[in-house]
């Protein structure tokens, strides 16, 4: 019943609108031409119209700033992410400043040659140095930051370190991960996922001559200074292992292989004592707290970022750098692979 | 012209087959492009009115995940339980409302209807080359939409992988409810859709090279034909691409294939797949589903064009360089996929060439959004509905192409790929500038559709609701994107990191919601105006181009007499020696005039 009167109301709506619409349209009709027909009051309006937004396009773009730059991710924890921050504040910079530029000419414009009878446009089709300068200013810009970024890329990519890096397995499945150590060898032993069985539940080859060092753990604990390298398996569909705040990213795919190298450079203790983070955790707290949640105290997450299925939202474990001795300690407590299975 | 003589015949055919026109052939299976265009509108509409309710939805549940909506089991049923929404059809419905948005609104919605509708109008043909190909893809899309739709009722749910539909995750049902049935429809569905837009697209291409007017060079050619033209181009090249993806992942799905799949354990089940690589799908899948970004955003640009330059009543500024650029950003389209690919485990020297190319797409794109701005320039602006979304497009393409350059770029996509950044990138670029460009057509070309006037005061509520919710939807999108928040989260509650994301959250959902209500002021003044709106002139908008040629009630033919003859290209607005502030194509040049 409640439906039938929704859809009667909802009707009748529709109909007065209809009706409201017709006498609207014929009083515009009695009092000047049709109502289609753009007059110079509406160019006027309009044209101030787009002033006033432009203008509150710039101030809220600038209000925007103000009020939420510091959400964003705290300091790069990583030796790469330096680089990568500052080829980020450099292209940033760039754009906003063309942002600044242009959206309040094309505002300006607008309102400024706002439509009048008996004025007349001027007749200019083109002009090849203008052209020619739009062409090329972009193309010298972007050349910079092609080469500034190809730069980055490479060494993200390639990093030439002194030490040799520390082998890490991040193993991904819905919806969680699991790391796995290269032990003292610094070598993983050979895994499938066909080789899964019982306690074995990332298919390690236990017979396999690097294996028996490896240990598993729960969460990533990592020495501050030292090279890392992740080699990433994912056991059913494809994941991404994002670590924001070492600025990296790689997706573990079902079938292959990926890695991802990089120095961390921050321990989990220092970050938190960075004024931003402590800002951040005191925010977040009293959000909270007022909802009567467990406090939150920071931490480096690792937490996927593809669609892996309904508990994609929650796949996450914590990452945490620390001394090299809280790290030989840490390790100590492992057990490994030939101690387990 | 060989095309001229041709055409002629035509007419004379089309005398024979007039009589025997009822409601069945002129109003469902119409040959005619004018009425395929608006069955497209009509179908695109629907499916956009679907589209962005589900994008609501969902926006809901972000903003308020611990609030009970009675609305969201009314709409959801079973995947709401007391108003609670379940993750699966949280997936569900940003997969749906991708799919939707991207291929059966602003692909086969937009280019549909005014590829249709413009290409034979603009050229001066009797219609498209082949009326009943036409008419077929129409019925493709048709059929294409309905199973879409029926998806959304199978008992596992619709498709929930993304629309990118990546497997392992869409080929395997263990993985997810939305791979069962739901998926297998969307693939269906998605056959269909290709082959529609295919068959469209041949038409386009073969019409725009072949059924030309006499005099109707390219190069007076308006804008919207070479947007079209290079469209149609882009998807015959690259959809093939998509349908073989689609069905190598159905062989996967239905008959035990492995092109996609390789050493997988799914729910404790080990399968026997091997040899098979996800990263060859996505290859596949971004062959198309690059250029498809400029399927869709060229139409728009081209209607654009033609819009700001008859309601600025100036030239289009640098037409040459215009379709210069059109052709330089569809040729680029196809050699910039990988920029999707940066983090997959793809070699980084491929992510570097990718990067290369990517941000190449800048220039010849800023050339395109200058090019706008000097047309505005000492311009006499007429504000019509259809010029203030055209303007609103100018500004979104410049907001969202610029943070292309940030995400082109392979080192700093690492830090923010798949996170709202992206969301906010690629909304504001393709998203709003596309949907305006629609905009901007529906209100620009309604007379000519349905031989009635749209609402003035209406259109202009419509704009400013819209630009101003479009603006707050996105914009504050970058924010929590630099934040590290990634996108497709159910809930972001797990985190207690992004908690202090949540106002921004709330923001723009209310901003979503402003801006899917200010969509039904466009709807009704669509229908009022269809039946109701005040009868419209031959040219409303005192336009050059040939469309307002044509007699304002509609004919099998288009014109009532011979075609019309072409003398000058589409865009001599306030040309000095004239009178009048236009002067139509038809016109011949006066005794030492100079062509533009």
């Amino acid at each position: 019943m409640t439906g039938l009167m929704m859809v009667v109301v909802l009707f009748l709506a529709v109909f007065a609108a209809a009706q409201i619409m017709r006498i609207y349209e014929l009083s515009v009709k009695v009092r000047q031409e049709e109502e289609y027909v753009v007059t110079d009051k509406d160019n006027s309006n309009q044209g101030r119209l787009m002033l006033l937004f432009g203008i509150g396009l710039i101030v809220a773009f600038f209000w925007m700033v103000a009020a939420w730059d510091k959400l964003a991710l705290p300091k790069p924890a990583s030796l790469h992410g330096v680089q990568i921050d500052q080829l980020w504040d450099i292209s940033m910079g760039l754009i906003v400043v063309m942002f600044l530029i242009v959206q309040p000419i094309l505002f300006w414009f607008a309102y400024k040659y706002r439509g009048k009878k008996g004025n007349k446009a001027i007749f200019y089709a083109h002009n090849d140095k203008l052209e020619f300068a739009w062409t090329i200013v972009p193309a010298i810009a972007l050349a910079v930051l092609i080469i500034y970024g190809l730069t980055t890329w490479s060494n993200t990519m390639n990093p030439t370190t002194d030490d040799e890096p520390m082998v890490v397995e991040v193993y991904a499945q819905q919806f969680k991960w699991t790391a796995r150590y290269a032990g003292e060898d610094n070598t993983l032993g050979y895994a499938n996922v066909r080789l899964i069985q019982g306690a074995n539940t990332l298919g390690v080859d236990t017979n396999h001559v690097n294996s028996g060092d490896d240990f598993i753990a729960t969460e990533i604990h990592l020495p501050v200074g030292k090279p890392v390298v992740f080699k990433f398996r994912s056991q059913d569909v494809i994941h991404s292992a994002y670590f924001p705040h070492f600025r990296a990213q790689m997706n573990c795919v079902p079938g292959m292989e990926t890695h991802f190298q990089f120095t961390p450079t921050v321990t989990t203790a220092e970050m938190r004592q960075d004024p931003n983070v402590i800002g951040k955790v005191e925010r977040i707290n009293a959000i909270r707290s007022a909802k009567g949640l467990e406090l939150y105290e920071y931490d480096y997450i690792l937490l996927c970022n593809k669609i892996c299925g309904s508990a994609h939202y929650n796949m996450q474990m914590n990452v945490i750098v620390e001394t090299q001795a809280e790290y030989d300690a840490w390790v100590k407590e492992q057990k490994t692979i030939s101690e387990t299975l | 012209m060989a095309s001229h003589d041709h055409a002629n015949d035509h007419a004379h055919d089309h005398d024979h087959e007039h009589h025997v026109e009822n409601f069945w052939t002129k109003y469902i299976f119409s040959q005619d492009h004018k009425m395929i265009g608006k069955q497209f509108l009509i179908t695109g509409m629907f499916m956009g009115i679907v589209g962005v309710f589900m994008s609501m939805l969902f926006r809901l549940q972000l903003a308020w995940p611990d609030q009970k909506f009675a609305i969201l089991e009314t709409f959801l049923g079973k995947w709401a339980p007391e108003g609670q929404m379940d993750p699966n059809m949280y997936l569900a419905l940003v997969t749906i409302h991708g799919t939707i948005m991207v291929f059966f609104v602003l692909t086969a919605g937009l280019s549909g209807t005014f590829s249709n509708l413009l290409i034979p109008l603009q050229i001066g043909a009797r219609d498209m080359a082949s009326g009943f190909l036409n008419m077929l893809s129409y019925w493709f899309f048709a059929a294409s939409s309905v199973i879409m739709l029926v998806s959304l009722f199978v008992e596992t749910g619709p498709a929930s992988g993304g629309w990118t539909i990546y497997p392992p995750l869409s080929a395997l049902p263990q993985a997810m409810p939305g791979s069962g049935t739901g998926m297998t429809l969307w693939l269906v569905s998605m056959t269909l859709f290709i082959a529609g837009s295919l068959l469209g697209s041949l038409n386009y291409i073969v019409t725009i090279i072949n059924l030309r007017t006499k005099g109707m060079a390219m190069t007076r050619l308006p804008l919207t034909i070479w947007a079209f033209l290079v469209t149609a181009i882009l998807g015959v090249l690259s959809f093939p691409v998509l349908l073989s993806a689609a069905l190598l992942l159905m062989f996967d799905r239905l008959l035990g294939t492995s092109f996609y799949l390789s050493d997988i354990m799914v729910a404790g089940e080990m399968l026997h797949n091997e040899g098979g690589s996800p990263v060859l799908y996505e290859h596949l899948f971004w062959f198309l589903g690059h250029p498809e970004v400029y399927i869709i955003l060229l139409p728009a640009l081209g209607i654009t064009s033609e819009v700001i330059a008859t309601n600025a009543r100036k030239p289009i500024f640098g037409y040459r360089a215009m379709i210069g650029s059109i052709l330089a950003i569809a040729f680029l389209s196809f050699i910039v996929w990988g920029h999707h690919m940066f983090i997959t485990g793809m070699n980084p020297f491929l992510g570097s060439v990718f990067t290369f190319t990517t941000l190449l797409i800048a220039i010849p794109s800023a050339v395109k959004a200058f090019n706008y701005i000097t047309t505005l320039w000492k311009g006499n602006l007429q504000f019509t509905p259809a010029m203030l979304f055209s303007v609103g497009l100018v500004s979104t393409f410049v907001a969202g192409g610029l943070t292309g350059i940030i995400l082109g770029d392979s080192a700093l996509d690492i830090n923010v790929h798949d996170t709202y950044f992206v969301v906010a990138h690629f909304h504001i670029v393709m998203g709003l500038s596309a949907i305006f460009g629609m905009f901007a057509g529906v209100y620009h070309w309604f007379p000519k559709m349905y031989r009635r006037m749209m609402n003035k005061t209406l259109g202009y509520w419509h704009f400013w609701l819209t630009f101003v919710s479009a603006y707050g939807v996105f914009f504050p999108m970058h924010f929590t994107g630099l934040a590290g928040l990634p996108r497709r989260y159910y809930s972001n509650a797990e985190f207690p990191i992004f908690d202090e994301l949540q106002d921004i959250n709330v923001i723009i959902s209310m901003f979503a919601i402003l801006g899917g209500i200010a969509q039904l002021i466009f709807i009704f003044n669509f229908f009022y105006s269809m039946w109701r709106g005040p009868k419209a002139p031959q040219n409303p908008w005192k336009s050059n181009t040939l469309e307002w040629t044509t007699p304002v009630e509609h004919i099998h033919g288009n014109w009532p007499g011979a075609l019309p003859e072409v003398h000058r290209w589409a865009y001599d607005y306030s040309k000095p020696g004239y009178d009048e502030d236009f002067v139509p194509q038809t016109t011949p040049l006066k005794d030492g005039e100079v062509a533009h």
